[in-house]
């Protein structure tokens, strides 16, 4: 079974939701849509209060070389411009738009793979506003234009979905396995590549099946199951597992000829090229033991968790913690009210006490777990230690800055040290430390 | 809706490990051996038991209320501490000695160390070394053939174990642990004046018959180390729990095998007995249980190998050429010393790493 060094194997959760087909939720009255839900520049808004606009129409523009376009997900007017909770960076400018009615789509141009360049294909994803649906969100069409000098011959799908009880991409797989298929088919042909590679975790056997039948057909297409094991669905050890290529320390996966997207981006560039449907709607998770009915749906950007929790029949009694993402890598939200869903929120989950297993911080005692564990063969524990000390130069000897922060170190302490948010520190610290290097080199100059 | 959830990072779930379980269970993997030493020397077993442990929470938690920290020995260390300390000792000790040991592993091994987590050395054999250095004598040479428990040895055991020519040059047959004999008889080899069969002594000693009777621990010899097969029922479940590196029993296990078979012998080289150095003295608990301790052993696994192959070497060379009968403990903890040095030196490469 093809899989990398390393890794854990968490409680997988999936059974909550991998049997709920992706249900679409009616259209909220209200949607609040961040300027940034994408790495790089916030867009810029391009609406005022008081504009009408259509499903699908820009309200703001791609403000720089990283960023990304964002469109209204209902038809209605713009009734506020302001700063409202973000699950990513806690709060952030948004729109805010009221629906006025049923959906009046705002017409984009279609395409088919025939009449569809590269220049087209890269000006239709970045005018869609894609951007990379497995969490990272970075902007889909800046990753699928790499400099000239890099050669790629490999796209990599990520299905692995290898955080616990996330099953959206599972079930998105199951269910549009055609789009995912044609919009890989896509990326492959507008990027010179020769193959695109979807990796699938093995515990997905459904999913798995129905991409081996749709990708049949096209011989540059291939399906391969990967070994359950978080975290198998990270960039460097997805390509480990399923290439046997080493993205170097501090490079990228084009270093090694592979750009690696999430299988909901190919399904989003699938509607983009075909469908001319910019991005306004995702599969999302609802799931955890804190949550009533656990289910999948199909949301709209902008829908606010707090809708999304009330679907699902409220929460839990014992709820204490509500993530946004996964529970390896999610973020921890304060409150759902007000919370809008954004491009990269893959999942809403309400977690208990008892999944969550708080404990106090006890001193590490050595047992190497961290180490053995790292899937970036790191030692966890003394990085932890270095950052400790404030020896931050020797936490960068020992590849801090390699650290994918995956969270399975702190999974398995048993001293329950939160090493990844010491890692997170040394590496702000570090940040800080070569910014003030390169402004004192600038003075001299 | 409740309008307050916890803030904190990634990630949110946890394993359901901790310092306490894995101590606790650890006591736990010496229970099968406890319980045979309890055959074997009785309730004597229970007394100094008793006096380790409890000298070593009893220290552990004053220390804390000294040091004006929080009172940890719910956790279990400290009760590992003293049970090991307990299975280091002779049987025949006198109880408020043991408790000493272990009030100076707590206190001198440990806490002066920083606590749990910080000491350089394994705390349980600090205790013993230090016991050895001040009490040589009742920790030498108060040997004493299991007695007091029902599967107790019987005179005629005691003879179909060491044999008539080991008995003829050892004052005390009852008091000699195989380790001393060998090393009595090895002595005798090489020293034409004496007039012993100390060539059929060390043949009794490496016998099939000698090596059935130390893995079942029908030997003199500390409370713990006298149960070979007890103590690999407990270290198996170590392994099998992942509570100890398979590395580090392996290696250790292997070095001393492999040296001893090789260059143990009388008869030149490959002429040992590895089977005999390995159940008899306290090879296997050190192997199993003191050398795999977390604190004081390395973190990475090239590490653990080096740390493992050294505490071999020096065994070897203890009981080999050393004045002591036995080394384990010794060795462990002269290991322990490298082990900050191990791990700076055996960094593994980290993922897309190149190597300059």
């Amino acid at each position: 079974m093809l899989t990398f060094k390393g890794g854990i194997h968490p409680p997988e959760g999936k059974a909550l939701t991998e049997g709920k087909p992706l249900k679409r939720l009616s259209l909220p009255d209200k949607v609040i849509i961040p300027l940034s839900q994408h790495i790089g520049a916030p867009a810029k808004a391009i609406v005022q209060i008081g504009d009408e606009v259509l499903t699908g129409q820009p309200v703001a523009e791609a403000s720089g070389m990283i960023s990304a376009s964002i469109h209204s997900s209902v038809t209605g007017k713009v009734v506020g411009i302001g700063s409202f909770p973000h699950p990513v960076s806690g709060t952030g400018p948004a729109l805010v738009i009221e629906r006025s009615g049923e959906d009046i789509f705002y017409e984009h141009p279609r395409y088919t793979a025939g009449d569809c360049d590269k220049e087209t294909f890269l000006k239709v994803v970045a005018d869609m506003g894609l951007v990379g649906l497995g969490g990272a969100t970075f902007p889909t069409h800046v990753k699928l234009a790499p400099p000239s000098f890099k050669k790629v011959d490999c796209i990599i799908l990520n299905g692995a979905e290898c955080e616990p009880y996330l099953t959206c991409d599972d079930r998105l797989m199951q269910e549009q396995s055609e789009g995912i298929a044609l919009g890989l088919l896509l990326m492959v042909k507008n990027t010179g590549a020769e193959k695109g590679i979807i990796g699938i975790e093995n515990n997905k056997p459904h999913a798995f099946k129905k991409m081996c039948e749709v990708c049949r057909p096209y011989h540059e297409l291939e399906v391969v199951s990967v070994k359950t094991k978080y975290p198998q669905g990270a960039e460097k050890q997805l390509i480990d597992a399923l290439t046997k290529r080493k993205v170097p320390a501090g490079g990228l996966p084009l270093d090694v000829g592979i750009i690696v997207q999430n299988v909901g981006t190919a399904f989003a560039v699938y509607e983009a090229v075909y469908l001319g449907k910019p991005l306004i709607e995702r599969a999302v998770t609802v799931s955890g033991e804190g949550i009533n009915e656990p289910s999948n749906f199909i949301v709209r950007i902008g829908d606010t968790y707090e809708r999304l929790i009330r679907e699902v029949g409220g929460l839990k009694e014992e709820t204490v913690s509500l993530i946004s993402g996964g529970p390896m890598m999610g973020f921890a939200q304060y409150t759902a009210q007000s919370l809008p869903v954004i491009k990269g929120t893959s999942g809403i989950l309400a977690l208990t006490e008892r999944e969550v297993g708080r404990t106090r911080e006890a001193p590490c005692i050595s047992c190497g777990a961290c180490v053995d564990i790292c899937p970036m063969q790191l030692i966890p524990t003394q990085l932890v230690r270095q950052v400790k000390n404030k020896r931050y130069e020797e936490a960068a000897a020992l590849n801090i800055n390699s650290c994918i922060e995956c969270g399975s170190c702190a999974y398995v302490c048993p001293s329950k040290i939160p090493l990844v948010q010491y890692v997170r520190l040394g590496k702000g610290f570090l940040r800080k430390l070569s910014a003030r290097e390169r402004a004192k080199k600038e003075e001299k100059k | 809706m409740a309008e307050k959830f916890l803030i904190k990072t990634s990630p949110h779930i946890k394993n359901n490990l901790s310092v306490a379980k894995v101590m606790w269970l650890v006591v736990v993997a010496l229970l099968p051996a406890y319980i045979h030493t309890f055959f074997l020397f009785g309730y004597r077993t229970v007394w100094v038991s008793l006096a380790a442990v409890a000298g070593a929470v009893v220290s552990e938690a004053l220390m804390q209320l000294l040091m004006k920290k929080k009172i940890t020995v719910y956790d279990g260390s400290a009760f590992l501490t003293g049970l090991l300390i307990a299975f280091n000792v002779p049987p025949s000790i006198a109880l408020w000695k043991v408790a000493l040991g272990s009030a100076f592993a707590i206190i001198v091994a440990k806490q002066l160390f920083g606590g749990l987590g910080y000491n350089i050395f394994n705390p349980a054999l600090a205790g013993r070394a230090f016991l050895m250095a001040s009490y040589p004598v009742a920790m030498t040479s108060g040997w004493k053939a299991p007695a007091g428990g029902f599967l107790s040895l019987d005179p005629a055991l005691t003879q179909g174990f060491s044999g008539p020519a080991v008995t003829k040059f050892l004052d005390s047959v009852t008091s000699a642990t195989p380790l001393n004999a060998l090393k009595t008889a090895r002595a005798a080899l090489n020293d034409p004046e004496l007039d012993v069969p100390a060539r059929e002594a060390v043949e009794q000693l490496f016998s099939a018959d000698s090596i059935v009777h130390s893995f079942f621990g029908r030997i003199g010899g500390c409370l713990g180390e006298t149960t070979a097969l007890f103590l690999l029922a407990g270290g198996l479940f170590l392994l099998i729990m992942k509570l100890a590196d398979w590395r580090v029993p392996a290696g250790y296990l292997g070095t001393v095998a492999l040296l001893t078979w090789a260059f143990g012998g009388i008869d030149g080289i490959f002429t040992g007995n590895p089977l005999f150095h390995l159940f008899t003295g306290g090879l296997m608990l050190g192997a199993f249980f003191m050398a795999t301790d977390m604190v004081t052993s390395p973190l990475t696994r090239k590490g653990k190998w080096i740390f493992a192959v050294g505490c071999g070497v020096l065994t070897f060379t203890i009981r080999m050429w050393g004045g002591y009968p036995e080394g384990v403990s010794y060795s462990i903890l002269l290991m322990n010393i490298f082990v900050p040095l191990i791990d700076r030196y055996t960094v593994p490469v980290s993922f897309g790493e190149v190597k300059a």
